[in-house]
């Protein structure tokens, strides 16, 4: 009896001392990932002087919002912003057409469409193998789609992935619900819009969110596609003149306010506005990517 | 006779289903072209890889065959096969180390009991993979650096350092696998987490009446409820193996570092779109493609034949 008594309190000791080490570790774990964004919200609000003599760490140090005023009016960074909002927007509309018109018929059973499983083996080929960089880059300047907003567009216009998983989705539908309609009367795009989109909003919401996210944040087809400055969008914009460190961006440009604020806040204003729309819609990709990428992560 | 009309009842079924189908065929019809155009018709075109491909004549056009002439000048280049060594290695640790940290992160996340702070752990560290490698990539290169990097600073104050993170070819690797490790971990962890929030409470229950403590909790339940899907992640991760991180590399590499930061994807980028050498750079594609197709199909068959796991 005594003897039992002693072990529970020692194995509460050591379960105490357990739970002290791992919410220290998992608080470090956090802020590895919360203390570099609180940085750059310091240094973009942070005087030229305190900056350039490295005494900011994690408060602005000398508070100004001279960035951000000098963002505001500058041209080149919100033709960037507004071709991406461009990008993002049709480009996930179209995706989610794509996604949803081809995962209809690929989630019947073989018997309620012929050749179904010759045209899932052409999808599926295409995640085994591809033609990659240059082949791709050939093929987009012989079509002529170079410098249009097509070039970011077109060629990953049917995601396979996301397909897949809207395929898995729209399988868990029971089979009566389409029957009954067609009964009804009803047409394939007809059910595919008033049966299967609705129940499955969550998969719906979840790819929209992907394909936004994956938009917003392209770079690559952005540098290698387009030529004219005015139509890139805002990531390689960003890589242009953040990595790159073009300073022609300056060029020709209001002097007086960019000499007072530091180089360093100017490109953490920057990157602070880019990440902004992931932040409005990083609550609603909690609420479903959890489901989504459990899917996902199982699928593939 | 009765036979014959028996075809016809049957060949006027088929014409009759095929008809209901119709509309299902003629939704698949813009995705096939699609695929067909942005991916058949490059896959086509690693032909390439065999010709001196010039760009005015097209794809398919009336170029001039080397037959294995780019391989063959791609082993000349001396960059070839130590970009091959890096892809791997980078690859691989980051594969190793993507399965394991985020399976420690949820089992330890899973031990948390105040449900707050849970939460408020899991938002904030997968908020990272939603931000582009340009953003992560511009503000590692502002806080790594030497002269004034927050932390370059910190290691200052116990006198290690300063490190050139990004410019030096002892840490490049390191940083490389680091950072990409940081920025998914969170992502990871909360897949491994729904894996474990699966497991039947009972079981617990039953090792704690058997005296099991905690951590002989986590090693013969946790673990053994996380086996399949920990195997799974395993297997499909192989087809990683030649892709170490385009992204990342590209945005944070420079000529300095090309000895260990060079991969094969950014030697394909350099020697296509930057020195316009289409069949040297289509080469080194056509031998990715190849060997990643094989790692996948096998990935696949395996996950197939151990989960009797299907894509479609």
């Amino acid at each position: 009896m005594e003897k039992t008594a002693h072990k529970s309190i020692r194995t509460s000791l050591s379960r105490k001392i357990f739970n002290i080490c791992n919410i220290t570790l998992m608080t470090l774990l956090t802020l590895s990932c919360l203390l570099p964004l609180v940085y750059v919200v310091a240094v973009s609000l942070s005087e030229k002087y305190y900056v350039q003599t490295g005494m900011v760490t994690f408060w602005p140090k000398g508070f100004t919002t001279a960035a951000y005023e000098y963002l505001l009016g500058k041209e080149p960074f919100w033709n960037a912003f507004f071709m991406t909002v461009k990008v993002t927007v049709l480009g996930t509309a179209v995706n989610l057409l794509m996604v949803m018109l081809t995962a209809y018929p690929l989630s019947k059973t073989n018997d309620r469409l012929t050749g179904r499983s010759i045209y899932a083996w052409y999808f599926f080929i295409t995640m085994l193998i591809g033609g990659g960089l240059i082949p791709t880059f050939v093929l987009v300047f012989q079509l002529g789609l170079r410098d249009t907003i097509w070039s970011l567009i077109l060629p990953d216009a049917l995601p396979i992935f996301n397909m897949v998983l809207m395929i898995n989705f729209f399988r868990e539908i029971p089979v009566e619900l389409e029957d009954s309609a067609r009964m009804d009367g009803a047409g394939p795009l007809r059910i595919l819009r008033s049966i299967y989109v609705p129940l499955s909003k969550p998969a719906v919401a979840t790819i929209a969110l992907f394909c936004m996210v994956g938009h917003w944040n392209a770079w690559f087809p952005g540098m290698i596609f387009i030529r004219t400055a005015e139509k890139r969008p805002l990531q390689t914009y960003l890589r242009s003149v953040i990595i790159q460190m073009d300073t022609s961006q300056f060029m020709g440009e209001d002097y007086g306010l960019l000499s007072m604020l530091a180089d360093s806040s100017l490109k953490c204003a920057q990157i602070l506005v880019a990440i902004l729309p992931i932040l409005c819609v990083y609550p609603f990709l909690q609420k479903y990517f959890v489901k989504g990428i459990v899917l996902g992560g199982v699928k593939g | 006779m009765g036979m014959k009309k028996g075809m016809n009842m049957s060949r006027k079924k088929k014409i009759s289903k095929l008809r209901r189908e119709l509309p299902l065929h003629l939704m698949l019809l813009p995705g096939i072209v699609v695929i067909f155009i942005f991916h058949y018709i490059p896959m086509a075109g690693l032909v390439i890889a065999f010709q001196r491909f010039q760009p005015a004549k097209g794809l398919f056009g009336d170029q001039q065959w080397v037959g294995l002439g780019n391989f063959e000048y791609l082993l000349s280049l001396p960059n070839t096969m130590s970009a091959l060594r890096n892809t791997v290695v980078i690859a691989l640790w980051k594969i190793a180390l993507s399965l394991v940290i985020p399976i420690c992160t949820a089992i330890l996340l899973n031990e948390l009991t105040n449900l707050r702070f849970k939460k408020t752990v899991q938002t904030v560290i997968y908020f990272p993979h939603f931000v582009s490698w340009i953003i992560l990539g511009s503000i590692l290169i502002e806080i790594l650096s030497p002269s004034s990097g927050i932390v370059n600073k910190f290691l200052g104050l116990f006198g290690a350092g300063p490190y050139f993170f990004l410019g030096d070819n002892r840490y490049f690797q390191g940083t490389l696998i680091v950072s990409d490790i940081w920025k998914n971990f969170g992502y990871g962890s909360v897949v491994y987490l729904a894996s474990i929030t699966a497991i039947d409470q009972n079981l617990y229950e039953a090792a704690a009446i058997d005296g099991a403590g905690r951590l002989r909790q986590t090693w013969h339940v946790t673990l053994p409820g996380m086996r399949g899907i920990i195997v799974l992640m395993m297997v499909l991760k192989m087809g990683d193996v030649l892709n170490a991180g385009f992204d990342q590399i590209y945005n944070l590499y420079s000529p300095v570092v090309y000895e260990t930061g060079d991969v094969l994807d950014t030697l394909i980028y350099r020697l296509g779109l930057g020195n316009a050498q289409y069949g040297p750079a289509a080469a080194a594609g056509l031998f990715k493609s190849l060997i990643s197709m094989v790692l996948i199909s096998v990935s696949y068959i395996l996950a197939d034949k151990l989960f009797d796991y299907k894509l479609f």
